[in-house]
This record gives C-alpha cells, sequence and structure tokens, in this order.
C-alpha cells in the first residue's frame, strides 16, 4: 500500500510533527518502500489467532492500586521553576500570558 | 579501579573525537564514590557482589548524579529526578557508575550512528561502526574501560553491538528486570541488558539487577537463581545491611545448583533453526557457526535441526509494533515537559512542531510517523492488528521447539560482522541487521550472543536462545560454548 504526500502530512499532523515539503516528499517514498516490505504479513493465515500485545507470562499481574510515591533525589519543588496549588508552572510561551500574573 | 577506568578511556580516546563512547561522565564524582566504596570494604560491611566494580550505563537508563538523554537533542541536559530500580540495584550490590553511554536516539538502530551527538566507532577497527543501539556500551565493555555495561533491547540492541565487538551481551526473559526508569520506546518488548567481557561477567551483572519490581506492573516475580559459574563454592556475603538488602529481592534463598563443569554439555538438547541459517548468510559466519556447534558436540550435547518457520516474518512484524509503541510513548516529548523548547511564537500546536521536529532526528521521525500510520484509522486492522497476530505465531513456533525437548537454539547473532560507517543509508537495510536477534523480543524469550570467531578481522557472535524465564540454561550453554572455544573465541 503506497503512501502518499497527503497521508504523510496527515499523519505528520496526528503525531505533532513539523515537516517540510522536501522533506514530505523523501518520507513519502521512505515510508512507502518500508510498507512494501510489510505487504507479506498479509498473506499469513491468523483467523485463529489471539492477538499478543505482550509476552510477560502469565499476562499482566494485576495488583492493589496502591504504588508508593518514587524515590525523587529531591523535593519536587526543585525540579521545576515554580510552583502553585500542587502544579508545576512550566515556562510559558510567548503567545501565552504569564500564568503567574494571570493567577495573581 | 575507577582511575584505571578513565585513564584507560583516555588512553584508548574514549572521547568524542575519537570512538566516541560516552556521552556524560564525572570522575572526581565517581572517585569520590569509589573513595566511599573503599571505607564499606574497609568496615566489612554490606558490600555486595559488584563491589568497587565500575560499570557504564547506556544514557536511556535513568540515573541520579549524571544526566539521561536518551543521545537525543530533545532530552539534551537532562537530569532525571529518580533512578531507575536496575541502577538502584547495581548501586546496592556495590557498582560505582562511572558514565553514561552512547546510543542511537531513543534506541531506534543498529549502528549508534543515529545518536545526536555522533557514531560510536567500533574498537576492533574504527572505520566501522560499534552496532546498536546500545553500541556505547559495547564498546566501553570491548575497549577495557569497563568490564560490565547496562545496554537495553528492544529488538537486539545488546546482542547485536556486543558480536559487533567482540564481548558477550544477554537480553533477560521480559519481566526479569524491572524497566521502571528506563526511557520507554516500545514497552511490550524492551528490556534492560547486560554486556560484559565474559560469560560469567555478563551474570554477575544480570545476577545483580534482576529480580520483582513493584515499579514495574509487567515485572516478574520468579525466583533469581544464581547464574555464575564463579559463584561456586563461594559463601555468601555477609554482614547485610537491610536497606541494602532489600534492593536485591528476587534472589532464590536456594539458588539452583550451577552446573558442574563448564565443560559439558551432557544430555542438553541443542537446535539449529534452518531459517536462520539461509544460503545467503555470509560463508565466514556459517563456518564460525558450524565450529561452534561441533564444540557443542564434543562435550555431549545433541545438535538437532529444528525449524521456527515464522521468524522470516518478524522484520515486518517488529517494524510495525516497535514504531507504533514508540508513536505513543514518545508524544511526551513536546517541548512542556522535558528538555528542548522551539517557541515559535505562533501558539501552543506549533510550539509542539517545532519542538518535536528539531528536537527528534530523522530514524526517530521516521518511525514515529511509520507507528502513527499503522494506528491510524483505516489501516489499524491490515497493519497493527495483524502484526500482533503474527506476533503471536512467532512466540508459538518457540514454545513448540522447546517443548520438543530442546534445551536451547543456537543461531548466528547477526548476518555480518560490523559494517563501515557510513556504508547503509536505506532505513530497511538496517532494519535486517536485526533478523537474527528481533525474534526473542517478539517471544519475549531470552537470549544472550558470545563471541565464536573473526570474520575479515572483525568479532562474530554467536547466539544462544533458551525459553521463558530459563537464563539458567542459556548461561549453562554458554559458558560451555566461552570454554569450548577458548582462545579462538577472539580470532
Amino acid at each position: 500500500m503506497a503512501v502518499t504526500r497527503e497521508d504523510v502530512l496527515h499523519i505528520a499532523d496526528l503525531a505533532r510533527l513539523g515537516v517540510d515539503s522536501a522533506r514530505a516528499d523523501e518520507l513519502t517514498r521512505e515510508l512507502s518502500a518500508i510498507l512494501a516490505h510489510m505487504e507479506v504479513l498479509s498473506q499469513v493465515d491468523t483467523n485463529q489467532v489471539t492477538l499478543t500485545a505482550g509476552v510477560g507470562a502469565g499476562g499482566t499481574p494485576l495488583r492493589p492500586d496502591d504504588r508508593e510515591p518514587p524515590l525523587m533525589e529531591g523535593v519536587l519543588e526543585s525540579f521545576a521553576p515554580a510552583m502553585r496549588d500542587g502544579f508545576f508552572i512550566v515556562p510559558r510561551l510567548s503567545t501565552h500570558e504569564d500564568p503567574a500574573e494571570a493567577g495573581a | 579501579m575507577v582511575h584505571a577506568s578513565f585513564d584507560r578511556a583516555r588512553k584508548i580516546g574514549a572521547g568524542p573525537d575519537a570512538l566516541n563512547i560516552f556521552l556524560h561522565a564525572d570522575e572526581d564524582a565517581s572517585a569520590e564514590e569509589a573513595a566511599s566504596m573503599a571505607e564499606r570494604i574497609q568496615g566489612a560491611a554490606d558490600i555486595g557482589i559488584l563491589a568497587g566494580v565500575p560499570v557504564a550505563v547506556k544514557d536511556n537508563i535513568a540515573t541520579l548524579g549524571l544526566p539521561t538523554t536518551c543521545a537525543s537533542k530533545i532530552l539534551a541536559g537532562y537530569s532525571s529526578p529518580f533512578e531507575a530500580t536496575a541502577i538502584t540495584r547495581l548501586r546496592a550490590n556495590g557498582a560505582l557508575i562511572v558514565a553514561k553511554t552512547n546510543m542511537d536516539e531513543f534506541a531506534m538502530g543498529s549502528s549508534t550512528e543515529n545518536s545526536a551527538f555522533g557514531p560510536t566507532r567500533n574498537p576492533h577497527d574504527v572505520r566501522c561502526v560499534a552496532g546498536g543501539s546500545s553500541g556505547g556500551s559495547a564498546a566501553a565493555v570491548a575497549a577495557g574501560i569497563t568490564p560490565i555495561a547496562l545496554g537495553s533491547e528492544t529488538g537486539g540492541s545488546v546482542r547485536q553491538p556486543a558480536a559487533f565487538c567482540g564481548v558477550v551481551g544477554v537480553k533477560p526473559t521480559y519481566g526479569r528486570v524491572s524497566r521502571y526508569g528506563l526511557v520507554a520506546f516500545a514497552s511490550s518488548l524492551d528490556q534492560i541488558g547486560v554486556v560484559g567481557r565474559t560469560v560469567d561477567d555478563a551474570a554477575l551483572g544480570l545476577e545483580s539487577i534482576a529480580g520483582f519490581d513493584k515499579m514495574d506492573s509487567t515485572s516478574s516475580d520468579a525466583d533469581v537463581p544464581i547464574y555464575r559459574l564463579s559463584a561456586l563454592g563461594k559463601p555468601a556475603p555477609k554482614a547485610r545491611n537491610p536497606d541494602t538488602e532489600a534492593m536485591r529481592i528476587g534472589r532464590s534463598p536456594v539458588p539452583l545448583p550451577p552446573p558442574p563443569d563448564a565443560n559439558t554439555l551432557a544430555g542438553v538438547v541443542i537446535g539449529k533453526p534452518k531459517e536462520y541459517f539461509p544460503e545467503t548468510l555470509d560463508p565466514n559466519i556459517s563456518e564460525l557457526c558450524d565450529r561452534a556447534l561441533d564444540r557443542f558436540r564434543s562435550m555431549g550435547a545433541t545438535i538437532r535441526d529444528v525449524s521456527l518457520p515464522r521468524s522470516p516474518l518478524a522484520i515486518p512484524v517488529y517494524y510495525i509494533l516497535a514504531p507504533a509503541e514508540a508513536s505513543s510513548n514518545l508524544a511526551r516529548f513536546d517541548g512542556v515537559r522535558y528538555g528542548l523548547r522551539v517557541d515559535s511564537g505562533k501558539g501552543l500546536k506549533s510550539m509542539y512542531e517545532a519542538t518535536r521536529s528539531q528536537g527528534f532526528g530523522p530514524e526517530v521521525t521516521r518511525r514515529i510517523l511509520l507507528g502513527t500510520y499503522v494506528l491510524s484509522a483505516g489501516y489499524y486492522d491490515a497493519y497493527y492488528k495483524k502484526a500482533q497476530a503474527v506476533r503471536t505465531l512467532i512466540a508459538d513456533d518457540f514454545r513448540a521447539v522447546f517443548n520438543s525437548g530442546v534445551h536451547a537454539i543456537f543461531t548466528p547473532t547477526t548476518p555480518t560482522p560490523a559494517f563501515q560507517v557510513g556504508a547503509i543509508s536505506d532505513p530497511y537495510e538496517m532494519y535486517l541487521n536485526d533478523i537474527f536477534t528481533v525474534t526473542a523480543n517478539l517471544a519475549g524469550v531470552p537470549a544472550i550472543s558470545v563471541p565464536i570467531g573473526r570474520v575479515r578481522g572483525l568479532p562474530a557472535g554467536g547466539q544462544i536462545i533458551t525459553g521463558h524465564f530459563d537464563e539458567y540454561n542459556m548461561f549453562r550453554v554458554a559458558y560451555a560454548l566461552e570454554a569450548g572455544l577458548g582462545a579462538e573465541a577472539h580470532r
């Protein structure tokens, strides 16, 4: 199944990847060539096959939902420029207003 | 020993202008840690089975004290606020983490050429790649800088560079080693693995990091036996500190008996799968494998022809499933929470796109797009779902062989020895480097690469695969192969 340029631009948009025009052409060729090798799978009869999403012995074990917080090197506040109400305040975008001022 | 490691690194040219093995190292901090370890040893305190041993760690495994960048511009300068369980266990066993090693960006590659910081070169021939994606870890051990290094596997990323660099590389059973703190690439395939100078070093390293971890929901609580022949007859370490002992969870209180002799394989059945010895295989690699199989026979093993008929489908399956999982796992690198941000001044979506397109290299971009494509509406059933089903068939093939009385499978690790830097530009041709290793990841079984000789002066590896959680027999056969080949393994 050949990938079109429109496909590449669409999936790049879904994946939040900026792709310029020249790179879109390259990726169209590269992805089409790679996917051509995948076509062999369509010949395999898998009607009676259970899907494998993981290979852990006996599947993923269930456990109580009581995970402890990870051991951090420092206090939470040391990993962000600022915090408010227990949340990180990340650096603002140039197009956004300053959250510190907005919350003042 | 720490200074010896750094001296060796300087002497051999491990820096970015030569072999380019390390991304981050701090000799002063490592020396301080070593001094503290020396005090522990002097005081006969709890020193662990790796006391004072310098260990290098692949740069996608979170470490306190050194950055964790996955060899990507998007994580340049990032330091993890927490540490991987495997690293905590290494430290609890006395190891000294001396450096973070170069790798293909986010572990996507087979040559370490996809590192944002330049390729690692092979210590045996600097014109050649070290393999990948754990190329820096394999090169660190091959160059004699550290006896043990940690790498990670998704499709062969420890075994393939180990084969290219003439050292031992082991991928444990999926679930054997905690993935907590390993930066996720493809979560259903990822495992931390060990590179060692010898089989015993690799066994020592794996034994130190294996075992259940409540921080990883796919971690197994199966007992971890002592794998090392060198532990035979040695008393258990004493005066253990309860705090560090807690990190050694998973060790069986009554270890399975180690094999009595590295030179016997009496009663062991080794399968030779025809799909891994195609007519197109490099005849020199084929000859080295035949020699290894002869040694197995001379040690009493039975060699049986077997078939893993769906193995030729493994590369297409892997390059659908791994990119699909990667496209989801790497969505978190968006310019908000980690490292790089490129603010184009056009709003949030534009910032995401600019950050990710400038932060990720070409191979990571290609795989994210491939993964997004096979998961997108209209293609999900034809690619992703189909690949999951064929993965089941590949795992069934292994199960059938092991259920038929075969204890271990022997194959070449790679179809060729190391190639020259820049020699492979076609992405799919590069993917074919994983053709003999990727099946063990898809099936979740353990596998080890052991040096079996040289081709045109470059190392080649032989691979031993066993059933789920049967690392014991895998090491048993690996010890025997190493002993059987002796010095021939490196010439």
